[in-house]
């Protein structure tokens, strides 16, 4: 295993991370939180200081990084991120325990959402936009951030593909443009496009600039941490569907905007995962609308809140204009079942994906034929082009992967003594990198009451959520750090 | 500049991977997905699986944006459907195209115009052109020419007991009392660019620049007795062998060829009557015996399997064959190779991925680009000639004031048609051909690249 690369590249995202603390350290030094300082300036330089001991640990790095090393290096990656970034919490004391505060971080960067915290709103300034920008940086990947800026001859070599294929999340992770470099570049274009566009919008309707950021920076990220306590609902109905129609934006493959960019619309239209992401939406939109038709004065609001809740649940945001914990069992049920479909590959949410969905009806379908004719030859395919039994495989695994996990942090996290249902949603919320479940962790609750075994294993369920399971299981299995 | 290359073979996978070192957008196209995948793995370049002679594969891997299609498939026609169809799909793209059959061999000037190519290669007779000059003027382990032929680089191995054993750089001329240059040299598997300290050794292999008219002389001096080929015997009788028996039979060489397959013996027989084709097993080594591996003057092996043509040279070292010439395709750049005996190594995928490098250089930049590119020291260095142009900075400066980057030499100037090997006195001015001699791994573009900055 080259370590000493992957240490590179650690100490690269390291650095990036210490910039990007700048505008939190800058805000609250405007607004002057003396703990918040302390707590950014310690945690900085620590930061700082792990970054330059990797960096001269690693100069000399040999060649040679397979898909091995590319794994094992976003998993640690995003853990020792993770470590660090949670630093300002824990020193500022707004945070005491360190747990509590590497769960809030874990959650900011995997833009889940999930807090401990039962007052948002007394939370400093500072910490309080740290917190949400976790959820932009974490959203697109930190390390596609190094590789769009990054420079140097070892970009030219493939490995940074399975450095792509660990962070974006999708069956089937292809470049946009032939140099990764490039790609990530796009990515992060598109990203920030996106992101203007959205504080423009709330600014518009008359947000304060810091809730327009930080509302932007969760909804871009698909993450969902909020600055009120109430998530969105204390603001105007304007206001809650911009959140809705980007929410929605943000949950479709990135790779349909740069075709828009380049003018092949056609194509975008064509998608079959687009049709399916929009199609399974509007569905449950209208199914709660009439589900809950008694609960709001009128067909607007009811509207309004169905659209909000299925785009929060389904891109995995995880805001809230309403307490769907009182809804009909039916709406909750519909949303369970979103939480764990998701959003699109390639986009920034979370959950199964609508692509492995589509794939696993269609090889389910395919299955279901050949039993009613044995020696019938078919291919599964998606958007007119046939998708290899490799990448079906992998699907399946995958899906046999998620199901075991979430099957054991259930049974794991019940010693805490919640009820089943309670359970299960924190487990899907965790997972799926939503926030918030039902019942005891419902958008009105958090996570904070939860025990230290259990947050911990939340902590590992989200990060593998994010990154797609392999890189995070890869972490446990011998055979990684046993000699090649 | 983006590039597609269309067929992902083993031509297709080596121009990939020096045109990605050198910094292009590559696409790769090919039917094979697994292929694909490989190559993905490996390069930092798109992928797109399909037909490459279809219009939407073509789109797909955007060839409306693209400036360079090189189509290495395996058959020709597919090679130029799809140069045809993607000139007309954006008319300034330029098409490289791989032509093999022998039967388009004669038209493929017409061919250029008519399908819109603006380059068309052919590794086999290319190789057979080489492996040509290599029997005709023996001695060499390979050798590649600059301007137009007068100026060669040419590669020997130091035996034991050789005069150059054990003599420094510095004392070379009085050794071989002739003008020479010893541009690198392979020790151990790897490329130095030597200076006057450097001590030549018995087993180094060495690149050698001079005019073709002083190589003669080196040849003479160091003591390499060589004497016109009469007889060569070919093993294998693809389209190279072809190529070949037809350049040496013109020579006034007798050829010979075996070859196992009855039909091919046939066609072959056919083509080449003056040519004795035999039908029988190459690696056998009975039949080499009996058609007389003795007393012939070269022994090429051809067949399409490397370890084949490797076991079979090994055979011919073992019957004291003068001089031996291995076609390697998969294993060219071997390290493992150099020890054996096996004699010249060509390789024709290699050849063919030197002519396009240097063509897409010189698409590149318009202005001083490189007129030749040979890749020498099992693909470590690289000897480039430019032609001096008004842009060239220290234009009539001697060279000892010059500071050149590290690992590069000026291995010759040409000017007006006479060649000299460079001493610190030397200079160039406009319109001088100049060679230099990279141990680099940045590509060397223009001859400004190669100062200090």
């Amino acid at each position: 295993m080259n370590y000493r690369m992957m240490g590179k590249f650690i100490s690269r995202i390291l650095f990036v991370e210490v910039v990007f603390m700048l505008p939190a350290l800058l805000i609250s030094i405007y607004h002057q939180e003396k703990e918040t300082i302390f707590g950014f300036l310690t945690g900085m330089v620590i930061t700082l200081a792990t970054a330059l001991l990797l960096h001269l640990l690693c100069r000399k790095a040999r060649k040679g990084f397979y898909a091995r090393e590319g794994l094992v290096c976003v998993g640690a990656s995003w853990i020792v991120m993770s470590l660090l970034g949670c630093l300002p919490f824990y020193f500022s004391g707004e945070i005491p325990s360190f747990v509590d505060a590497l769960f809030e971080t874990v959650s900011g960067f995997t833009t889940t959402g999930a807090s401990i915290l039962p007052e948002v709103e007394t939370l400093s300034l500072g910490n309080l936009y740290w917190r949400s920008f976790t959820h932009w940086l974490g959203g697109m990947g930190v390390l596609v951030f190094v590789l769009a800026i990054g420079r140097g001859r070892e970009k030219s070599d493939g490995y940074t593909m399975h450095l792509l294929r660990a962070e974006s999340p999708g069956p089937k992770v292809e470049k946009l443009v032939p140099k990764m470099k490039d790609t990530a570049k796009i990515l992060y274009f598109l990203y920030v496009f996106l992101t203007i566009l959205n504080v423009v919008f709330l600014l518009a309707g008359g947000m304060p600039l810091f809730d327009a950021l930080c509302t932007a920076f969760g909804t871009a990220g698909t993450g969902g941490f909020g600055v009120k306590n109430d998530s969105i609902a204390g603001y105007s109905p304007y206001l809650q569907n911009v959140c809705t129609v980007f929410m929605l934006l943000f949950g479709v493959n990135f790779s349909c905007y740069y075709l828009l960019a380049i003018r092949q619309v056609k194509n975008v239209f064509k998608d079959e995962e687009l049709r399916f992401y929009l199609g399974t939406a509007l569905a449950s939109i209208l199914l709660i609308a009439w589900n809950v038709r008694g609960f709001y004065g009128t067909v607007e609001e009811t509207l309004r809140h169905a659209a909000f809740q299925v785009a929060s649940i389904m891109t995995t945001t995880g805001f809230a204009t309403t307490d769907f914990d009182l809804w009909p069992s039916f709406s909750k049920a519909i949303l369970l079942g979103l939480m764990i479909v998701g959003a699109c590959a390639g986009s920034t949410g979370g959950g199964f994906k609508c692509g492995r969905t589509l794939l696993l009806i269609k090889s389910l379908r395919r299955n279901v034929r050949q039993i009613l004719h044995p020696q019938k030859v078919q291919v599964v395919r998606v958007n007119g082009q046939t998708v290899t039994e490799r990448v079906l495989d992998n699907t399946n695994a995958y899906l046999a992967a998620y199901a075991f996990i979430v099957v054991f942090s259930f049974i794991v996290i019940s010693i805490d003594g919640f009820s089943p249902m309670t359970n299960f949603s924190a487990v899907l919320a965790c997972f799926n990198n939503i926030g918030p479940g039902l019942e005891s962790v419902g958008p009105t609750c958090n996570f904070g009451d939860y025990g230290f075994l259990s947050k911990l294993l939340l902590i590992v369920d989200m990060l593998a959520g994010r990154l797609e399971i392999f890189p995070i299981l890869i972490l446990f299995s011998r055979s990684t750090w046993i000699g090649r | 500049m983006k590039i597609i290359i269309a067929g992902d073979g083993k031509v297709g996978a080596t121009l990939t991977r020096q045109l990605v070192a050198e910094g292009h957008d590559i696409t790769l196209i090919d039917a094979k997905a697994e292929v694909l995948e490989v190559s993905e793995e490996r390069y930092d370049i798109m992928a797109v699986q399909g037909n490459c002679a279809s219009m939407a594969t073509l789109s797909r891997a955007g060839v409306e944006e693209a400036e360079v299609l090189i189509v290495m498939t395996g058959a020709d026609e597919v090679n130029l459907l799809c140069c045809t169809i993607a000139h007309g799909m954006n008319p300034k793209l330029h098409t490289i195209a791989r032509i093999r059959n022998p039967e388009y061999k004669d038209q493929i000037y017409q061919m250029r115009h008519l399908f819109g190519l603006s380059m068309v290669v052919n590794p086999e007779r290319q190789a057979a052109i080489e492996m040509e000059r290599l029997i005709k003027y023996p001695g060499f382990l390979k050798r590649d020419t600059f301007a137009k032929g007068k100026v060669e680089i040419v590669e020997l191995k130091i035996g034991e007991g050789s005069k150059l054993c054990n003599v420094g750089l510095y004392d070379l001329e009085n050794v071989v009392k002739c003008k020479i240059l010893v541009c690198a040299v392979l020790r151990n598997s790897k490329a130095i660019i030597p200076d006057g300290n450097f001590v030549l050794q018995a087993g180094d292999r060495i690149f050698v620049t001079a005019s073709t008219r002083e190589l003669t002389v080196f040849l003479k001096n160091i003591g390499i007795i060589t004497h016109r080929a009469k007889k060569a015997l070919l093993c294998g009788g693809g389209r190279l062998s072809y190529y070949l028996a037809q350049l040496l039979h013109q020579d006034g060489i007798m050829v010979e060829i075996i070859e196992q397959d009855y039909d091919r013996c046939l066609s072959l027989a056919t083509q080449l009557p003056d040519v004795t084709v035999v039908h029988g097993d190459a690696s056998n080594e009975f039949l080499l015996e009996r058609e007389g591996i003795g007393e012939c003057d070269v022994l090429v092996t051809l067949t399409g399997v490397d370890e084949m043509n490797l076991f079979i040279s090994l055979i011919g070292g073992k019957a004291a064959v003068p001089q031996i010439i291995t076609k390697l395709g998969r294993l060219s750049n071997n390290r493992i190779l150099d020890t054996l005996p096996v004699g010249s190594m060509i390789s024709p995928k290699d050849l063919c991925c030197n002519d396009i490098v240097r063509y897409v250089r010189a698409i590149r930049n318009q202005t001083g680009a490189a007129q030749a590119v040979n890749v020498i020291a099992d693909g470590q260095a690289e000897a480039i000639e430019f032609i001096v142009d008004g842009n060239t900075r220290y234009c009539g400066e001697p060279l000892k004031k010059l500071k050149l980057k590290k690992n590069i030499r000026v291995a010759g100037i040409n000017r007006h048609n006479s060649f000299e090997i460079p001493n610190g006195d030397s200079f160039y001015e406009s319109g001088d051909g100049v060679i230099i001699v990279t141990g680099r791994d940045e590509v060397i573009y223009q001859l400004n690249d190669i100062f200090e900055s």
